[in-house]
């Protein structure tokens, strides 16, 4: 039995775990040690990946690439590579991922099962959109090849589906072609989210990737940062990457507190207001900001801290997300990471993908229990109301019948599980 | 011709196992090389080979399915590679880890466990330094363990067969001194790999096996004799060394 939480460190559980290495051995892993979950880099953030009491596959260590055309573009990888072995390998060939998170600590089989987006939604879609392939190992021993054009109804249940369909052994990925590392990017100011939604509208017809973060401890209006940007042809490479920095302690209490929060929002504010306008920056420091400080989890102390994620129907976008902002500063809780980000038209693959046209707010709360969950059930009430949903990848506690507004087409999705599969969200949001 | 020339010939015994994929891959991020991997299992090998080749399409990858512990089989297989050119380096990697209770239990698991992970190394290494000194030239690193530097307890079966291993290099870095053959021991602590699965379910602090190639490559990029990795395992293995019996006795490792 081994101790393992996710990313947001609510609680360490205890687990059985079988070490995946060898792609021809996973059959029998699986058959042996069932019922599991695939966990891969552990980010997502609740209890998706884990299995208290039960078995986790781990997926690491099966990291092998399989084949890659450089003519095409395309990429069959195993499903424990991570985004980052591919950026790092193939951009300086001008191949890269069409759509990453904003992490690329994460395995390919966790972005699919996640149908993960990125800043650049309103023109590539969510990862699943650029996934050509996918293997899955069922635990009765046999295996599915599935693909948008090969037996396509596995396949929109093994996007987004959580990891419950089987196990993702392989993947065949589309890349893009780029010509350099950099980007041009832009920060600039607002003052308010009514300015959010006219910026954002403008910047999605000349900028590939756009993005906002929120100062939502701001008193009256919620000033922010609009990011936009778009590869550029400079082809140098920087000679030496930074070396990141690790949070190596777990402070006793969250350093993302009431005290903390309103100056640091603010410094960055200004900082960027002032300083900061028009750059050309690395393509893992526009994308991939956080990975600079490894285990920066852990700066919310001992008792962790939940990810609130969520998309709204874009006619109900501007209300409510001004809704939610009022909500969170009335609670006096705040949060660093608030981003806002529209999503475009594009219908995502899968029966459970969480992207939908809308407007999504992320924003992440250090774990003060009773209090943080009494917000989080005024934010799901404004969820409610505009038939928006709640992200699953950062989920730990929304209640079963959110989940079950949010995602219609489960009724579709549950026939396509492997039975041999079952997660601790599973047993939450799906009763089994 | 000069090594700078022509790309570093580069043969991995045991080249499927996790530390060493891990050391070729960093040597292909480094330039691409000749490779000959040598293993057991040809399956294993063939996905090996197409994982290097998306990595470095440039190198020249060969495997060979070997037979670990028969002395002529050894001898012939290397000779061969060396009918091919020199070759620059040289890692001996294969091994595995046995339950100590079953080597106490049954003697035939623990013959075992002596030939594939003591003598098996130490014959390929013979074979290897042999062409080595002929050529003046080469570098030799073998794979040894933290275990061999003191017998204890909980795995003295396969300490004693790394402990076969460092002797044996140590010797054959005396001979060699007035070589220019390179010959590194390594000795990686816990590591996370297949072979350890069983001491991550008990809860053992195990070093990711990315961390423990990058301190072999590093160590032997610098010319060391021995390696420890990670690196701190050096102070730890130092103390165990010299602790007094009466307290050695006392501890449960």
């Amino acid at each position: 039995m081994v101790m393992i939480s996710s990313w947001g460190r609510l609680e360490q559980k205890e687990h059985r775990i079988s070490a995946l290495s060898d792609r021809a051995q996973i059959a029998r892993e699986l058959s042996t040690h069932k019922p599991g979950i695939a966990y891969g880099m552990g980010r997502s953030y609740g209890d998706e990946c884990l299995n208290p009491e039960g078995c986790l596959w781990l997926t690491a260590g099966l990291n092998q690439f399989i084949q890659f055309d450089h003519a095409t573009g395309h990429l069959t990888c195993e499903s424990g590579v991570t985004l980052r072995d591919i950026q790092r390998l193939l951009a300086p060939r001008g191949w890269m991922l069409p759509v990453t998170p904003g992490t690329q600590m994460v395995t390919v089989g966790g972005c699919i099962a996640n149908d993960v987006h990125g800043k650049n939604h309103h023109r590539y879609g969510s990862f699943g959109d650029h996934v050509l392939r996918v293997k899955l190992q069922r635990t009765d021993g046999s295996v599915i090849d599935c693909g948008p054009n090969h037996a396509p109804e596995w396949f929109s249940a093994t996007v987004g589906g959580l990891g419950l369909t089987g196990l993702i052994t392989e993947a065949e990925i589309q890349l893009r072609p780029i010509m350099g590392p950099w980007l041009d990017t832009e920060t600039i100011a607002f003052d308010s989210i009514d300015e959010f939604f006219p910026l954002s509208d403008n910047s999605e017809r000349d900028c590939e990737y756009t993005v906002a973060w929120v100062d939502c401890t701001s008193r009256h209006t919620n000033r922010g940062l609009f990011m936009r940007g778009n590869h550029n042809a400079d082809t140098t490479w920087p000679m030496s990457s930074k070396k990141p920095i690790t949070v190596s302690v777990v402070p006793p209490i969250s350093l993302v507190n009431k005290l903390s929060l309103r100056p640091f929002n603010a410094a960055y504010y200004y900082s960027k207001k002032w300083f900061a306008r028009k750059a050309s920056t690395f393509y893992e420091g526009f994308f991939y900001p956080l990975d600079n400080v490894l285990e920066w989890n852990r700066m919310y102390g001992p008792r962790g801290f939940y990810q609130y994620q969520s998309v709204i129907p874009m006619d109900e976008g501007a209300d409510a997300t001004k809704e939610m902002l009022r909500q969170i500063a009335r609670s006096g809780d705040g949060s660093f990471l608030a981003v806002l980000k529209t999503f475009g038209t594009r219908k995502a693959k899968g029966m459970l993908s969480f992207p939908m046209h809308g407007v999504s707010l992320a924003l992440d709360f250090p774990n003060r229990n009773g209090q943080t969950h009494a917000l989080f059930e005024r934010l799901d009430a404004v969820v409610r109301e505009t038939k928006g949903r709640v992200y699953p990848a950062k989920d730990a506690r929304m209640p079963r019948e959110l989940f079950e507004a949010g995602f219609p087409r489960i009724s579709e999705f549950l026939p396509f599980r492997d039975p041999g599969i079952s997660s601790a969200m599973s047993r939450r949001l799906l009763g089994a | 011709m000069t090594v700078q020339d022509r790309m570093k010939r580069i043969a991995i015994v045991g080249a499927t196992s996790a530390i060493a994929t891990h050391c070729t891959r960093l040597w292909l991020c480094d330039a691409p090389a000749e490779l000959i991997l040598i293993g057991r299992s040809p399956g294993g090998l063939a996905r090996l080979m197409a994982d290097l080749r998306v990595r470095s399409p440039e190198s020249v990858i060969r495997m060979v399915a070997a037979n670990f512990v028969e002395p002529v089989a050894i001898r012939s297989l290397v000779d061969r590679l060396f009918e091919d050119g020199p070759i620059d380096i040289a890692l001996i990697a294969h091994g595995n880890l046995p339950d100590q209770q079953q080597c106490q239990a049954d003697l035939a698991v623990g013959a075992e466990a002596i030939t594939v992970n003591g003598l098996s190394p130490v014959l390929f290494a013979e074979a290897m330094a042999g062409h080595m000194e002929k050529l003046d030239a080469g570098t030799l690193i073998v794979i040894g363990s933290v275990a061999g530097d003191r017998g204890r307890k909980s795995n003295y079966v396969y300490g004693a067969a790394k402990g076969l291993v460092g002797r044996y290099v140590q010797g054959l870095q005396h001979r060699l001194a007035k070589t220019s053959v390179k010959v590194t021991l390594i000795k990686p602590g816990p590591t996370e790999t297949p072979m350890t699965t069983h001491l991550k379910q008990q809860g053992m602090p195990l070093a990711p096996v990315e961390d423990v190639a990058k301190a072999i490559v590093d160590g032997v990029a610098e010319g060391k004799r021995t390696v420890y990795a990670p690196r701190k395992w050096a102070l730890v293995m130092m103390v165990i060394r010299h602790l007094p019996h009466f307290i050695f006795a006392r501890m449960n490792i």
